[in-house]
């Protein structure tokens, strides 16, 4: 990131003083101004005509499928305010013509946004309870930072905590789909507003004045004579002893002066010193240590353990307790609990797949697609693409806290779909669920994993049968073997075309059926109510709003095939799109090449909109430049969640046999960018996701089991395969933009970058990825 | 059990706990030291790097009786009280986290590297081997090289 974006630039000159005096919201307000990212200037040009002075009566736009938002005041003793959907406002809120999956989600949780809480304590700290999952997409500090805005305070004063499952949120607790920030972005801020009102009219009421005549700063009330209160000094006077509703101005996006500014993580300190509190770093008095022996084969079962005794008598030996999916160890210390683990002698039964290998799944998945188009005479592009399935691999293991007494439970837990996740526990250990609470703790990442709970579940059901909490966690072996997957897919595209122009595009997807339950799939039923698609099956759902072409390629369809195959699958970041998309990108390349047109001119023909061709014009600015014997360019574009980006790297690919991403410039419109660091943090992960799968990660199964048991084996990307460059440009989607989605986006543009540039430097195309699949290791025993 | 004898973080302590424990565990679960991450438990993630006698090491793969009379230091002894380490410092200043979970094995691996070597290459900086699955590796590299500025 040498050359990194303008804005990272800029960031570097302003942010110390940030950092080390506290934001200073005079001196926020002047730097901004200064270091206004070049392209935020660039792109408000794109879009100035459109741009009025932003007129009063917007602060509060219902307008444009915006929803409102009422905020309440709740009786406490110090200043809370609760946010519900306007009952008056709330319009059978009518889906854009072409939602997206963030689209349905969000409509589906719009019943209950109302019970998100902010409140003021006496030393002026604000605490807003989040109903989603942090996994280190930054999403706390988006959320700090639009409380913080509409606060008027600084950004240090906020914390945000994230709520433990709350069953009355119905499918308002989901993280997923990158829509947080989609669906938080004006109940937060209109929770922020209404805190902010009310302290301004406390602080009139103490002063004798109007409150139209205090302005709030810094975390302050002042007034234009000079005095001031702080916002701990009003919270207890700004309190409400009895519920009201309280009337909100969200502040026009000219006022901003947080939102849009490149801003470090909140918990970077914690992160940065150890002191950051993961699942297994809780203490939780009495919680032990524990493991779980897995079948030799995918959901294999337990059939008798010949040595339970024995194990328990080994130094440090709790217990052992046969549950569902395997037999537990419960002991002193972790390496304990895994040497008995290890030390298990267990009769083990059959799993559903104990046979399956790679190539008969292959042969399954392209049998499925195998008559997708008839026998073509005309001008037509044919190609067919595999892609392996990858693991989720978490850095932090798959893992969770349990206590079970007779009459209650709590459980610690990384969980996207927490409420889900607190009925899967109490049907688990047969409790009423009223009886369980789920905390939901920060994840050392997700990437789709924590959606699933079954760490959760083994916890308590291994804590009810030893009757003492426990900490199990999974070993690293078992996280890649016996965790979840992204389906193996196989693609079958077909372009006819004719003088030159394309003249209809077709894509039929095969794969192993996805697990979309937990959570999804009632939400997804429930947000499409009144859509033609309710009734089809959830996956067929989630294809058909994920799965969409940017470009106009003539009639164009896309399908997907589902092979009920019971390995354990789930969404891999960006769910359908990170193969789907890809493929479709790689074959945009060949199409133009077809018929002879390079393949950034003929996407920038074939794009629909401008926003598309802005973000692929930036992302290109060196596309063509001269380049070493070897090397390539490539290029990728993506839109989705409402948002889009283009990608082009250089590929070092001198050893075809080891290829190396040496730069890449990525652009990225993610609508009204709430903190374009973040945002840049997203793209170069999803450009270190794009190198691993695309090169050289990717899980084998053999028997009913995937060999790859660690980061010596599953070789997702490390150091030396990162490129020395990436810059990231953030583009700014212009004044009515409304967040989109990111937290997905930047896998499938630099995949397709990737294989492209692969092809280009090679003169051989990729069909089949992670393109070096070698198994260059002796797999773990079983 | 035997007595194990060794310091952490400049304090001396004494744990009853078997020859062969990896000190991973010795460290979080009976001295509850829990900024060393397990990741993989076999020397190749990385996440539990901590320094023994100054230098990188991996104490899931280091027998606690391994330790004995030596000096550990883990992320929690790196900085000197408030003040941060640089390389902590120039961590913040990219922002380099996303999940966390690899930082104080990526920080430790780092502070490592430049103590052996003021001005690592971009070769050098290639062979810290540490996992970030999250795949922050550009802003590393960045914060290695203005750190190395810095000191
Ligand atoms: S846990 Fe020590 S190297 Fe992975
Ligand atoms: S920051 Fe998540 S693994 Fe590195």
């Amino acid at each position: 990131m040498t050359e990194n974006a303008e804005h990272a630039e800029s960031v570097e000159h302003t942010e110390p003083a940030e950092l080390a005096e506290g934001a200073e919201r005079t001196e926020l307000a002047e730097s901004v101004e200064r270091t206004e990212p070049a392209e935020l200037a660039a792109s408000s040009e794109r879009t100035e005509a459109a741009e009025p002075a932003e007129p009063a009566a917007s602060a509060e736009r219902p307008g444009v499928g915006r929803r409102r938002f009422l905020a309440l005041l709740v009786a406490a003793p110090t200043l809370t305010v609760a946010v519900q959907l306007d009952p008056q406002a709330a319009p059978a809120a009518p889906l854009p013509e072409l939602p997206d999956l963030g689209d349905v989600l969000n409509l589906a949780a719009l019943p209950t946004s109302h019970l998100l809480t902010l409140k003021v304590a006496e030393d002026g700290t604000v605490d807003f309870w989040l109903p989603r999952e942090e996994v280190g997409q930054g999403l706390t500090t988006a959320v700090a930072m639009l409380v913080a805005e509409e606060l008027d305070t600084p950004l240090e004063k906020v914390r945000v905590h994230l709520d433990k499952a709350r069953p009355e949120l119905v499918f308002n607790q989901l993280t997923g789909s990158s829509n947080s920030i989609r669906s938080l972005y004006d109940p937060v801020r209109t929770a922020a507003a209404a805190a902010r009102q009310r302290l301004a009219w406390a602080a009139a009421l103490q002063w004798g004045t109007d409150p139209e005549r205090v302005t709030t700063r810094d975390g302050r009330a002042h007034l234009a004579d000079g005095r001031s209160a702080s916002y701990g000094e009003l919270a207890r006077a700004a309190s409400s002893d009895r519920a009201a509703e309280q009337p909100v101005a969200l502040k026009p996006r000219a006022a901003h002066r947080l939102i849009g500014r490149p801003t470090s993580r909140i918990d970077a300190r914690a992160l940065v010193t150890g002191k950051q509190q993961y699942t297994l770093d809780l203490d939780i008095p009495g919680a032990k240590p524990a493991m779980v022996r897995r079948p030799p084969t995918l959901r294999g079962t337990v059939r008798r353990v010949r040595n339970a005794a024995a194990v328990e008598a080994l130094p440090g030996v709790l217990a052992v307790a046969t549950i569902p999916t395997g037999v537990a160890v419960v002991a002193e210390t972790f390496g304990q609990a895994l040497a008995g683990k290890e030390a298990l002698d267990v009769e083990w039964g059959p799993g559903p797949v104990d046979e399956l290998d790679d190539e008969t799944l292959r042969a399954k998945l392209r049998g499925a697609v195998a008559h997708g188009f008839p026998p073509l005479l005309g001008r037509h592009l044919d190609a067919e693409f595999d892609f392996a399935p990858v693991s989720h691999a978490p850095l932090e293991t798959n893992c969770a806290v349990a206590d079970v007494r007779d009459a209650r439970a709590t459980v610690w837990a990384p969980a996207q779909s927490p409420i889900a996740a607190r009925k899967a526990v109490a049907d688990a250990i047969g409790l009423p669920d009223a009886l369980v609470e789920l905390h939901v703790v920060q994840a050392g990442g997700s990437f789709g994993r924590r959606l699933f709970h079954d760490a959760a579940i083994e916890a308590a059901q291994v804590s009810k049968a030893v009757r003492r909490p426990v900490r199990l966690m999974w070993s690293r072996i078992d996280d890649m073997r016996h965790g979840r997957m992204r389906p193996p897919t196989h693609h079958k595209l077909r372009a006819t075309y004719a003088a030159g122009a394309p003249l209809s595009f077709r894509h039929r997807m095969a794969s192993v059926a996805m697990d979309v339950r937990h959570g999804f799939g009632d939400a997804l039923t429930a947000g499409l109510t009144g859509l033609p698609l309710l009734g089809e099956a959830t996956a067929q759902v989630m294809f058909a709003l994920s799965l969409r072409s940017p470009y106009d390629l003539g009639a164009t369809r896309q399908t997907l095939t589902e092979l009920p195959v019971a390995l354990p699958t789930g969404s891999w970041r960006s769910v359908y799109s990170g193969t789907g998309r890809a493929a479709e990108e790689m074959f945009v390349d060949e199409l133009a090449e077809r018929l002879g047109q390079d393949p950034v001119a003929f996407r920038r023909a074939r794009l629909k909109t401008a926003a598309q061709r802005a973000v692929l014009d930036k992302a290109a600015g060196g596309w063509g430049r001269e380049l070493p014997e070897g090397w390539a360019q490539g290029v990728g574009f993506h839109e989705e969640y409402k948002s889009r980006t283009a990608c082009v790297v250089d590929l070092d690919a001198t050893d075809p046999k080891a290829p190396r991403v040496m730069r890449a410039v990525i652009a990225v419109d993610a609508g009204r960018a709430v903190n374009p660091r973040g945002i840049e943090a997203q793209m170069l992960g999803g450009l270190t996701d794009a190198i691993a799968t695309t090169l050289r990660a990717g899980l084998h199964l053999d028997k009913g089991l995937p060999l790859e048991g660690s980061y010596s084996q599953f070789h997702y990307a490390r150091q030396r395969n990162s490129p020395y460059e990436v810059q990231v440009h953030v583009l700014d989607g212009g004044p009515e933009a409304e967040p989109g989605g990111i937290g997905e986006l930047g896998v499938p543009a630099p995949v397709a970058a990737i294989a492209n540039a692969y092809a280009r430097a090679t003169g051989r195309r990729p069909r089949s990825f992670p393109i070096d699949a070698r198994i260059d290791f002796e797999p773990f025993p079983r | 059990m035997p007595d194990q004898t060794f310091t952490v973080n400049g304090e001396t302590v004494t744990v009853d706990a078997p020859d062969d424990l990896p000190l991973l565990w010795v460290l979080r679960d009976l001295l509850g030291i829990r900024g060393p991450k397990y990741g993989c438990g076999i020397d190749v993630c990385k996440a539990c790097t901590s320094h023994l006698d100054g230098e990188a090491f991996n104490p899931c793969a280091t027998p606690v009786a391994a330790v004995a009379g030596r000096s550990v230091t883990t992320i929690e002894g790196l900085a000197d009280g408030d003040r941060l380490h640089p390389v902590q410092e120039a961590w913040l200043e990219q922002d380099v986290a996303q999940c966390g979970f690899c930082q104080p094995g990526q920080i430790m691996a780092a502070v490592a590297l430049l103590k052996r070597t003021s001005e690592p290459t971009d070769a050098e900086i290639d062979e810290i081997a540490n996992v970030c699955r999250c795949g922050t590796y550009v802003r590393i590299r960045e914060a290695i090289k203005a750190a190395a500025a810095r000191m």
